[in-house]
């Protein structure tokens, strides 16, 4: 019995001892809070390896659970800031205890691509689509004069869990196909009509590898690692674009123009000569009256330099930056956080 | 001992220390009996209370779709996420059908194999294929998925399903085009995990038999195939199905390697060429980016008949080992 007690008082005095010596150093620093997204998880997370050089006292903890659930954690504040890869609801919006602001962070495109004998590059009007069921079908042919296209039925790879990505992809395909739009429609995970699920852009990418005459999508960041076959999309002023981080780019510096104030804009088939029409922003969200002045100073902060310095990395990491008239917009945005009513922003 | 019962006996000047400390002693044994009770009571009930606690708490997430769908929710099978329809027929069918299938191919060979283990095996053969088949339980579900994907589905597609299509394919069960991926590759690697299952435990049931039983079923004349039978497989059935069991466990809940095989497509189809969907892969696939409350009490609501569905299982197994086990043949050393 003695024992047992002196080792229990023992155990209790570590854990003390250990908690106290864990919590200390850590006063010191602020920890930041953020959820959402896996698809812009690594740009995010090399800006907060970055981020901490320069600004020692902030430290940023970011959970990559899904876009869905970034916009759960941030609406319930739970976290700091929420991340996602597709504009909130205007429900949703109105179901957050406080004004939501959608900042751009980076640029991602999604390719189409296939597995066909020698994987010629080829070119796809935007017409086909939902519509034909055979490689050889006179409307692939037409714009692929040359290509060696078997008579061998389309197999359809889809992502099977809720992405983002998918988002993108079926986004566009409402645009450019009205019968997509109203039998299908957007979501990150949706009723596709024919098809096999893969799980991930690997299992997306694996079972086309695997399949003779399988067409899918998965992110161009994946498609250029992995070198698969990408196809050209024609865009709405009518060229055919290889999918690259400069023409992805061009397609967020298309729609610039036309920006709401929220930010909440989509980037499929935008306008402009050199746009590769099935690209998408993906957004941090913070609130626009934050309920902390050191923490919003430092939220705000960052999301300056990571729009800004932090552009930078984004290529590297095959995501495509923002173009320049997007980060003077996103500054005015950064410019209206606020904490009781004063601006946190620091003079720039 | 009589020390112990020195309280009232022990008022007389004799023996003046021994009772109370043998009395404050009886009272820590007391207590600590009780104690441990308590402790073991508490553990007991844990489980208890925790598939209570977890059932309301997701019959509570779920209640907008329960409220929504009702009854419906399991007899139709349209899963549309943008128009908040949800039907889980196909995830229910899909979680069966694999789950059978993986029985009908691993429940032979699992037990085959553990017969010979058991009774057949040269000694020398025994420790190490039955290393072996244990190591095979301990590789990741995900490490089969992969393999799935990329040696066993191309072979489906490039042999095996062309061959069942041209030799049995007036069956309705081998019709459609040949993915590779579908209900029959989910069906072969949930066999394939779930064999060295029902063989560890199956051989180990099969040692537990007493030698008598094969030595009396001998000494009558029966043959070795009669003895193993009759004398062995019987006495030791009630564990067999257990084992058996523990693999259908296995196999319903299983959900990496399954979504990576299935072809995650929710349509009832009786072709087992056809890309399905399971109940466990569903959730997986689509529980992170679901954001509207009707859509995640969806989700959850499968997960809720999943662990209905494993439940009524489990029940229909102890019925099953109950009524096997009053057989009549069950012999008593």
């Amino acid at each position: 019995m003695m024992t047992s007690r002196r080792v229990v008082v023992g155990l209790l005095t570590a854990v003390v001892v250990a908690w106290s010596c864990g919590v200390g150093p850590a006063t010191a620093q602020l920890l930041i809070n953020g959820a959402g997204a896996t698809f812009p998880y690594p740009i995010y997370s090399k800006w907060f390896d970055e981020y901490a050089k320069i600004s020692r006292s902030v430290n940023f903890n970011y959970q990559s659970i899904g876009s869905g659930g970034g916009i759960r954690q941030i609406t319930a504040r739970t976290v700091d800031f929420g991340a996602t890869d597709g504009p909130m609801t205007d429900e949703q919006l109105k179901a957050a205890p406080g004004e939501l602001f959608h900042v751009p962070t980076v640029i991602g495109a999604v390719v189409a691509t296939y597995n066909l004998p020698g994987n010629p590059k080829l070119r796809f009007t935007p017409d086909i689509f939902g519509k034909i069921t055979k490689w050889n079908d006179a409307r692939i042919k037409d714009v692929n004069p040359g290509a060696n296209l078997p008579d061998q039925p389309i197999v359809v790879v889809h992502r099977s869990d809720g992405s983002g990505t998918t988002y993108i992809w079926v986004d566009y395909l409402a645009k450019v196909n009205s019968e997509w739009e109203q039998k299908v429609g957007r979501g990150t995970s949706v009723k596709w009509p024919v098809g096999l699920g893969g799980k991930g852009n690997e299992g997306v990418a694996g079972q086309i590898k695997n399949t003779p005459g399988a067409l899918g999508y998965v992110e161009l960041a994946y498609a250029i690692k992995n070198n698969l076959p990408a196809a050209s999309i024609r865009n709405k002023a009518g060229r055919f674009v290889e999918p690259t981080i400069g023409s992805t780019t061009a397609a967020a510096a298309g729609a610039a123009a036309e920006m709401p104030p929220d930010f909440r804009v989509s980037l499929t088939n935008a306008p402009g000569p050199d746009v590769y029409p099935i690209a998408s922003f993906t957004w941090l969200l913070v609130y626009r009256e934050q309920p902390d002045e050191v923490k919003g100073k430092a939220i705000v902060g960052f999301l300056w330099w990571a729009s800004h310095d932090g552009q930078k990395y984004a290529a590297d990491l095959l995501y495509a930056p923002l173009p320049a008239p997007v980060v003077k917009q996103i500054e005015a945005k950064l410019r209206q956080v606020v904490y009781q009513g004063r601006p946190l922003l620091a003079a720039q | 001992m009589a020390v112990v019962y020195g309280r009232s006996a022990g008022a007389g000047a004799a023996t003046p220390t021994v009772p109370p400390l043998a009395g404050a002693r009886r009272a820590r044994r007391r207590f600590g009996d009780r104690g441990f009770r308590e402790i073991t009571r508490a553990a007991g009930l844990a489980p208890l209370v925790l598939v209570a606690g977890m059932a309301a708490v997701m019959a509570h997430a779920a209640w907008p779709s329960l409220r929504r769908f009702g009854w419906a929710f399991i007899t139709t099978s349209n899963w549309d996420p943008v128009a908040e329809q949800f039907g889980a027929l196909p995830f229910i069918f899909g979680t069966l059908v694999s789950s059978l299938l993986a029985l009908l191919l691993a429940v032979p060979l699992g037990l085959g194999a553990a017969i010979y283990l058991a009774e057949l095996a040269p000694r020398a053969v025994r420790p190490p294929v039955t290393f072996l088949v244990e190591m095979l339980a301990a590789i990741p579900s995900v490490v089969y998925g992969l393999w799935g994907i990329f040696v066993l589905a191309p072979w489906l597609r490039t042999w095996v399903q062309p061959a069942l299509g041209h030799t049995l394919g007036f069956l309705p069960l081998f019709q459609g085009p040949p993915y590779g991926v579908g209900m029959l590759a989910a069906g072969l690697i949930l066999a394939i995990m779930i064999v060295p299952f029902i063989t560890a435990v199956s051989r180990e049931v099969l040692l537990a038999v007493p030698r008598m039983q094969r030595e009396a079923a001998l000494a009558l004349g029966a043959t070795g195939w009669e003895t193993t039978r009759i004398a062995v497989l019987r006495y030791g059935r009630s564990g067999l199905i257990g084992a058996i069991l523990l693999g259908l466990g296995r196999a319903l809940g299983e959900t990496m390697a399954v979504t990576m095989l299935i072809g995650n497509r929710p349509e009832v189809s009786f072709s087992l060429f056809a890309p399905g969907y399971t109940m466990a892969s569903v959730i997986a696939n689509e529980f992170t980016e679901a954001t509207s409350d009707l859509y995640l009490g969806a989700l959850i609501e499968i997960g809720l008949l999943l662990l209905v569905l494993t439940l009524a299982v489990n029940g229909l197994a102890r019925l099953l080992v109950w009524s096997v086990g009053r057989g009549p043949t069950v012999v008593r050393e």
